[in-house]
Formats: C-alpha cells, structure tokens, sequence
C-alpha cells in the first residue's frame, strides 16, 4: 500500500523535459524570421526605411503604429 | 513539439491582439483622433494646405488598426512560444501553465515597458518627421539592450541559486538587469519633440491607452498560450 503510494505520488512531481535544441533550432529560426517581418512591416516600413515606395503601408499600419509604441512622423 | 508550440504561440498572439484591438479602438482611437485634430489646426494655423489622405481615416481606425495589431500580436505570440520552448525544463522547473505566464510578464517588461521609459510611445502630431530614422533605430537599440540586460540577469539568477536562497538570487539577478540597463540608457540620447501647446492630457491618455494595450496583449497571450499547450505537456509526461 505504501509502496502504491510512493509510486503514485512521484509520478504525479514530473520534473519538466526539456524540449532538444536539435527540434527547436529550426523552428525557432523559421518562427523568428517570420516574426521579424511582420514587426518589420507594422513599425518600420515607410518610416525609417522603405522597401515598397509610396506611403501606403505607412497609412494603413498608421493608427496601430503610433498606439503599439513604434516611433512615426 | 517545437511545430506545435510556434503555431500555439501565434494563434493565441492573434486572439490576446483581437482583446487588444478592442482596446486600442474604444480607448485608444478618442486621443488619435484629438491629436490628429490638434496637428491639423496646427497646420492650418500656420498656413499649410491639410494633409492629403491617402488612407482615409475611417480605414486607418479599423482594418489598419485591425492589422496592424494582429501582425503584432501574431509575430509576438511566434517569438514568445520560442522563449517558452527554449526554456521549459532548462531555465527552471516550472509547470507549462506558470512559465506561460511568467514570460508573459518578462515580455512585458523587457520587450516593451523598460524601452518605453526612455522612449514613450506618442500620438501623431508629436515627432518631427526628419528624425524618423535616427528615433526607430534608438527606439530598436533600446529594446536589444533591455533583452540582452535581461539574460544577463537571468544568468546571474541562475548561477546565485546554486549558493543562495531564491529570493535573494531573484532580487540580485533583477538589479543586475535594471542597473546595467538604465546605465546603457545614460548613453542612448534623449528625444523631446513634443509641441510647446500639445495638450498634456491627450498625450497621457495616449500612453495611458498604448500601455493598456500592451497589459491586455501581453497579459492575455501568457494565460491563453499556457492554456493551450499545457495538454501538450501533460501527455508527455505520463
């Protein structure tokens, strides 16, 4: 009975695995570059630098450019 | 799993970005809007023809302000789900639901609120449009050196707790990052480009707004993503 417990008991306090960096590595790398455009485009494109020409991205994003903190004009 | 967790992450920055959205629209868009009016009786005052929208403003306070923030919250969610993976059963020993909610308040501080103290976010009318880029990239610097403050103090938390108890680790690890990075502040410039007549309360209501914003995106991504991938961790374990 007591053996019963114990065993229930340590099974229930798993220690966390760690995911293996080899899984993670590429995922992380896909997920950041991803990322990265997206902040990209809503807080910097037509501001500081341009890759599209015109102001059309910059009016679009404007209201949430200014209220999630990026600087704008 | 790392798959999983990614998708996760940006489904649940797309949902905290959708109680965000409503936020930004309800409270936020009032002191947009009254500062755009103060810029535009600005410009008329001193002679200048209105600005010509390219994008007209009811576009700009729904599906712009729509976009603009689910892009946010969709590319925070990815990078938030990558801190997660990366440290679940490495950095500690928390359960899926507390680490969740633990780097959810870490992302708070670290990607927005301490860059923000140097270089707070303002409504249009306020910001001189030739030093564009010269404030993105100090905006942009600020937040690499918050981060890269933040592991160092992580670092220093984690090797302390081999000799001290939590509390104490905890309290030199978080000094650490705040003392070194208000000192790498010292050297960023700063920037005051407010009008001389810009009403104080709609720019404090601005930033009372964009920070709102940031608690309700934040806050909401760490208890929807720790919901979301806790099963996934609780099979792993049996």
């Amino acid at each position: 009975m007591s053996q019963t417990l114990a065993t229930s008991n340590k099974s229930n306090i798993v220690k966390p695995v760690a995911i293996p960096l080899k899984d993670l590595v590429p995922w992380a790398i896909f997920g950041v570059v991803i990322s990265l455009i997206l902040i990209y485009f809503v807080g910097a494109e037509q501001g500081a630098t341009a890759l599209i020409s015109g102001h059309y991205v910059h009016e679009f994003v404007h209201d949430g450019r200014h209220l999630l903190g990026f600087p704008c004009h | 799993m790392a798959g999983h967790l990614l998708v996760r992450g940006m489904i649940a920055g797309m949902l905290a970005a959708c109680l965000a959205f409503l936020l930004a629209k309800i409270y936020g868009e009032t002191s947009v809007d009254l500062a755009i009016n103060f810029e535009a009786a600005a410009d008329a005052a001193a002679g200048q023809a209105p600005e010509v929208e390219l994008v007209s403003r009811a576009v700009q306070s729904t599906w712009g302000l729509a976009t603009a923030i689910l892009m946010y919250g969709i590319a925070y969610g990815g990078i938030f789900s990558l801190v997660f993976g990366f440290a679940y059963g490495r950095v500690n020993t928390m359960s899926a639901r507390n680490l969740s909610m633990f780097i959810a308040l870490a992302g708070f501080v670290v990607f927005y609120f301490m860059p923000i103290l140097k270089y707070p976010p303002n409504p249009p009318a306020v910001g001189i449009g030739d030093t564009i880029g010269i404030r993105t990239q100090l905006y942009f610097e600020a937040m690499v050196l918050s981060i890269v403050c933040a592991i160092l103090g992580l670092i220093i938390y984690n090797q302390l707790r081999k000799y001290l108890d939590v509390w104490d680790a905890a309290i030199i690890g978080l000094l650490t990052y705040l003392v070194v990075f208000g000192l790498t502040q010292t050297v960023l410039q700063d920037i005051n480009e407010v009008p001389v007549n810009f009403p104080a309360t709609i720019l404090w209501h601005f930033r009372e707004a964009a920070i709102g914003i940031q608690i309700v995106l934040w806050g909401s991504m760490g208890l929807i993503f720790g919901k979301m991938v806790q099963p996934l961790f609780v099979t792993r374990q049996i």
